[in-house]
């Protein structure tokens, strides 16, 4: 007998715990909270893991292991699966022969994203499952469920995850590793795996055949589970929102699903027969209510005000007594700022004094938009300021044009900043444009990932730098200039002027590195010294 | 165990405070002692200087990760201006745990304060000393333990009860 070990987890770590004791071959994924530590947890407890330089390559990746019999996992934020959706949708026609587990962290409540899009919009588009663990302990279980389903039915599987899941910590009974996976190897299935329309025709039907074979594979899961209580009124609901439903009204029949999509519609059926009235309580869009209406259920959603934001015990109990919903809460607390001394400061004070129109993107220096630069004019999503900067100056009169600029971080250039620069050279605007780069050698934002650019991989191990200057020029920018002399500000201004005045596109490379990169890579350098002198041979 | 029900907490200060530490030291301890623990938090942004929130709560089963508005038993604020936000998380009768608890200037290290306010809140737990410092072990690297273990003591002392007395 394994002994049970039990261990304080977070969602994120749990899940990757569970990875790695399902033997997943590979982890990939791009960094975005609240998902990034899945993989640093598995490359930290021994498994392999690497990022990708954005969400899509790490899809073709995973699948790619999927397609040689292998077990992959990727991870992502809710955004991310915008950038992976095109292999996701082929993927889930084309299926797999080992496991692909999607792990995607949404976040209600937009803790720290753009928007507040439902991954399980995107399961039911694709004809993708989608499971929904409620907390650290079920992530870990359910990703074992996740690769056993995968690997059942030849389809990736999502895991949603949401920000009180990835982050909240909990006690969690480690289960023991599971029946090794089968070992890589490549079998040939042309109609399967080329999807040519003769061959992709054929596979939307299979796929159609599948998902009405996982929903009811999903009727005997153990994955729904009934809790009981009374029967005037039950609750169905998933994820975190189960628990804060139990808590709210814990004499209440709920039916908690597990995997909402494809909706276990007997199990669902007989649950809402046998209440006199029904509820469903989830967060996001209210996807398991209009699953539950189209087939024919009698349920009742929450109100269009619960639509946004998170889910908490109190609003539970207020959609549950049909309460109008209260003013929204106090303006929350104090805005984060640059760090005192980061790089990105002396750019953005620049652009604000002299007058641009600056495409932002996502990062740090999106606080740039913030008092006292209040230098950014656009933030959409990564990779989106060198394509708009780009329309902004074809479409503007000159006096304006001119004063243009795209400002991009390093990961995000790399993530999807690249064919930006492509098309500013393919479709240059007439008075040229300015793009910077803000390369402080990390993935600041969501917690200082490295990534092709830094020459260093996942793990800290160096692998092949990518030179953003290099890729520029061989795109065909001719202007590239890389500027270092950070205590220098009037030279950076003399510079951005200069090279707004010349009607033609450039690339300027801001390079310093983050303060708080730095001072993490002289603390491991240290104790990498500290290790060494501790490891000689005592005499 | 002899607390049935849930005990709430919620820990409230900036970026670069130890808010998380905080909590993490107290799900720990909780955890250690044998309870169902959840902590939560918004986190995200590597910057300085933001609001950061964190929940605790323990007991012999645990829900929600949330402390419900108005459930807090604590709340432990590392800085002023995170006072007024987070209010409406106590319960009435629930206690406040600020630095003017214990005498700041008197920290060997300022960024102790997180840990010298759960010695105050330590006082009214029902977990004990070596409980507690077993979970600062964990949560803290050798070198930095013993500089927190002396400021757990100092709040500990603050209202005159201490680990380890004669
Ligand atoms: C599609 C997508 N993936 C991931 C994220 C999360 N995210 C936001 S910005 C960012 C990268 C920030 O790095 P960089 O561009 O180098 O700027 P820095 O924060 O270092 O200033 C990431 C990963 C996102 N918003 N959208
Ligand atoms: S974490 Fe780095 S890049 Fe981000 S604000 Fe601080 S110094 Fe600047």
């Amino acid at each position: 007998m394994t002994a049970e070990r039990r261990e304080l987890l977070s969602g994120n770590e749990a899940l990757a715990h569970a990875a790695l004791a399902c033997g997943v071959h590979l982890g990939t994924g791009y960094p975005g909270t609240p998902s990034t530590e899945i993989l640093e947890t598995l490359a930290a407890i021994g498994g392999k893991a690497q990022w990708a330089p954005n969400e899509k390559v790490a899809m073709e990746v995973a699948l790619g292991v999927a397609y040689g019999n292998g077990r992959a996992l990727v991870t992502m934020k809710h955004v991310g699966l915008n950038v992976a959706a095109d292999p996701l949708f082929s993927a889930a026609y084309t299926g797999v022969s080992g496991a692909l587990v999607v792990a995607v962290a949404d976040d209600p409540g937009m803790a720290s994203s753009q928007n507040e899009q439902d991954t399980r919009r995107y399961a039911i588009a694709a004809g993708v499952p989608v499971l929904e663990p409620s907390d650290p302990q079920e992530a870990h279980d359910f990703f074992f469920r996740a690769v056993e389903l995968s690997e059942q039915f030849g389809t990736p599987v999502i895991v949603r995850l949401t920000t009180r899941v990835s982050h909240s910590k909990g006690s969690v009974e480690l289960r023991p590793a599971g029946p090794p996976p089968r070992s890589p190897h490549f079998e040939r299935n042309i109609a399967a795996r080329v999807l040519i329309p003769a061959y992709a025709r054929p596979a939307h039907r299979r796929l159609r055949q599948r998902l009405k074979e996982i929903a009811q594979w999903n009727e005997t899961s153990g994955l729904n589970l009934v809790l009981t209580g009374t029967s005037d009124l039950g609750i169905i609901a998933s994820g975190v929102a189960a628990l804060h439903a139990r808590e709210a009204a814990p004499q209440t029949r709920l039916l908690k699903l597990g995997m909402s999509y494809p909706l276990p519609v007997q199990t669902v059926k007989e649950f809402v027969r046998g209440v006199k009235r029904c509820v469903v309580i989830e967060e996001g869009d209210p996807v398991i209510e209009e699953l539950c209406l189209t087939h024919g259920i009698p349920v009742e959603g929450k109100p269009e005000e619960d639509r946004f934001g998170e889910l908490s015990v109190s609003r539970v109990r207020r959609i549950l007594n049909g309460d109008c919903p209260p003013p929204p809460p106090p303006a929350s607390t104090r805005p984060p700022q640059l760090c005192p001394g980061c790089p990105h400061r002396m750019v953005f004070e620049a652009l604000r004094d002299l007058g641009c129109i600056v495409a932002g993107d996502i990062g740090c220096y999106t606080l740039g938009v913030l008092p006292p630069f209040e230098a950014m004019d656009t933030c959409t999503c990564m990779g989106a300021s060198i394509g708009v900067g780009l329309g902004l100056r074809h479409v503007l009169p000159p006096d304006q044009a001119r004063r243009v600029v795209s400002v991009i971080g390093d990961s995000t250039f790399v993530h999807s900043g690249l064919t930006g620069i492509v098309e500013m050279m393919y479709n240059p605007p007439p008075g040229g444009h300015v793009v910077l780069i803000l390369d402080n050698r990390t993935t600041a934002m969501t917690g200082l990932q490295d990534h092709p650019a830094t020459g260093r991989t996942l793990s800290g191990q160096p692998t092949h730098e990518l030179s953003l200057e290099g890729v520029c020029r061989a795109i065909g920018v001719e202007d590239v200039t890389v500027f270092e002399e950070h205590s220098n500000k009037e030279s950076f201004r003399a510079l951005l002027r200069e090279k707004l005045s010349q009607a033609k596109p450039c690339v300027i490379i801001v390079r310093r590195e983050c303060l708080l990169a730095m001072r993490r890579r002289k603390q491991e350098s240290l104790a990498a010294q500290q290790e060494r002198v501790t490891c000689q041979p005592s005499e | 165990m002899s607390t049935e029900r849930v005990t709430n907490i919620v820990v409230a200060g900036v970026g670069g405070q130890g808010v998380l530490r905080a909590t993490d030291v107290i799900a720990e301890t909780a955890f250690l002692a044998g309870y169902d623990v959840k902590k939560t938090e918004v986190h995200g942004m590597s910057q300085r200087g933001g609001g950061v929130v964190s929940d605790v709560r323990f007991g012999p089963r645990v829900l929600s990760p949330m402390v419900p508005d108005g459930e807090a038993d604590f709340l432990l604020v590392l800085e002023p201006t995170q006072l007024e936000p987070n209010r409406h998380r106590l319960k009435p009768d629930g206690v406040i745990i600020g630095c003017d608890r214990i005498n700041v200037a008197s920290l060997t290290h300022p960024k102790t304060l997180n840990v010298a306010l759960l010695g105050v809140l330590s006082q009214y737990l029902d977990l004990s000393c070596e409980l507690w410092c077993d979970a600062l072990r964990r949560c803290f690297p050798p070198h930095l333990y013993s500089v927190n273990e002396e400021a757990f003591e100092l709040g500990r002392q603050a209202d005159g009860k201490a680990c380890r007395r004669e």
